[in-house]
């Protein structure tokens, strides 16, 4: 009985932890939630996933470095970052509601799917010239500045695009190149 | 000695070869296999002994210090080809410009699960809040501040809407058709003149002036533009008659800078 009060107690620390943001950005570094929830975090994470299921939810979990093929260790959940994310996809009517016009999906798409086919960077001029061929324009580079500042795409001083947080931790890269090449 | 001399100096020219070379790979995103590494070390080799001064041996540190940024896009390259993410650039590149934008948004939702975020106020921020509103001061203060110049009504003359550019002298119709017979006269014999030779002048202000009535003449139908992408040169076709827009065709913008340096780069390519 005890237990189970402990790990009802723990799975809401983990969610209030885990869907309010702390920080400037959304999510929970894996030594975070050692700390608050002790070093079986992992379980309490696995347990909470179970319920997050039923409402089409998932805790995602992003590492530092490449995802490991082997099971993680310690060191590398502990640099990781947890978010929640959505399960499942979501229709375009339903991007549009959360403010992404078909314009603004397509454009990021263009963008995230050139970055991974130039092995992660590519220069914001050669975006700009695919952008142009879908997009007005005057979105060009409204959109590239749009997705900078949402954190999918970063720009370093020589002006080069590469993937940020948000790509890491929402789009599941493999399916979008899969889905494009067999189109 | 004069041997010695030719030496150094191609030595040297074959090191910044170098350099820019590797700089071009990291800058333009290129294949890092087109530097040949045991080619380029054999020449920083040969020239290697003939290096006295530090500015010599600067740039030869230089190069091999690019060398070392080559080999490193080399191991990158390798190891992004043996994930399974590695695609042909030029298939993605080919796909994205053949799909229609709505197909490219389908495709990339289904590979979009975003992150569930609230925001929430904290007791600091809170606070800053609180510190803030109380060192506002009142409307009707920051109002008074603000005042107003107070102007008396009136009327005013021809003249001074003249002087102040808000009526042109000519009237503006008048001087469109003229802009327009001049635009025809010029690219007489060719069906269209380049926009940098239509609109250059003399002076900037004129250059200006004249982009700008141009502008009109596309706009009301008089001339179109032409756009060779390849060449990055834009073109003005004049039209025999002037050729309404249709109204279901949406207009498409073109903006097209004038900025000084462009007019200074016009008045050199013209001069050369």
């Amino acid at each position: 009985m005890r237990k189970k009060t402990f790990y009802a107690t723990q799975l809401k620390h983990a969610t209030h932890m885990l869907f309010f943001k702390h920080h400037r950005k959304p999510g929970v570094k894996g030594w975070e939630l050692r700390k608050r929830l002790g070093s079986d975090y992992p379980k309490i994470l696995a347990l909470l996933n179970r319920h997050l299921e039923k409402l089409d939810l998932q805790v995602k979990t992003v590492f530092e470095e490449e995802k490991p093929s082997e099971k993680p260790t310690g060191a590398q959940l502990d640099k990781a970052r947890f978010y929640i994310t959505l399960s499942g996809t979501l229709t375009p009517k339903e991007t549009k509601m959360m403010g992404w016009r078909i314009d603004d999906i397509a454009g990021l798409a263009i963008t995230i799917s050139t970055i991974i086919a130039k092995k992660g960077k590519v220069a914001r001029e050669e975006v700009k010239q695919l952008l142009r061929d879908k997009l007005p324009g005057w979105r060009v580079d409204f959109s590239l500045d749009r997705y900078i500042r949402a954190g999918y795409i970063d720009q370093d001083e020589k002006g080069q695009l590469y993937l940020d947080w948000r790509t890491r931790a929402e789009i599941d890269e493999k399916t979008l190149i899969d889905l494009l090449v067999a189109k | 000695m004069s041997t010695n001399r030719h030496k150094k100096r191609l030595g040297k020219e074959q090191l910044e070869r170098i350099i820019d070379l590797c700089h071009s790979l990291e800058g333009r995103s290129l294949d890092p296999f087109l530097v040949d590494i045991d080619n380029v070390l054999s020449i920083i080799h040969k020239y290697f002994p003939e290096w006295k001064n530090p500015e010599e041996l600067c740039l030869d540190a230089e190069a091999v210090h690019q060398i070392a940024s080559a080999i490193k896009l080399q191991s990158e390259w390798i190891k992004h080809r043996s994930t399974s993410l590695y695609t042909d650039p030029f298939l993605i590149e080919d796909k994205l410009r053949k799909l229609p934008k709505e197909e490219i948004g389908t495709i990339f939702l289904k590979s979009w699960h975003p992150v569930v975020e609230l925001e929430q106020i904290s007791p600091a921020s809170l606070e800053e809040a609180i510190k803030y509103w109380k060192s506002l001061v009142p409307l009707d203060e920051r109002w008074q501040e603000l005042g107003g110049l107070h102007v008396e009504t009136g009327t005013a003359t021809r003249e001074e809407l003249l002087k102040q550019q808000i009526i042109a002298e000519k009237e503006f119709s008048k001087e469109l058709e003229k802009f327009w017979e001049e635009l025809k006269q010029k690219a007489m014999g060719k069906d269209k003149i380049e926009y940098w030779d239509f609109v250059g002048t003399e002076t900037y202000e004129e250059t200006v002036r004249r982009a700008y009535m141009t502008s009109f003449l596309v706009t009301y139908g008089y001339a179109t533009l032409e756009v060779d992408r390849l060449e990055e040169i834009i073109y003005i076709i004049p039209f025999k008659t002037p050729i309404p827009m249709p109204e279901a065709k949406q207009a498409v913008s073109l903006p097209i800078s004038i900025t000084i340096e462009d007019w200074k780069n016009w008045k050199e390519r013209v001069k050369n």
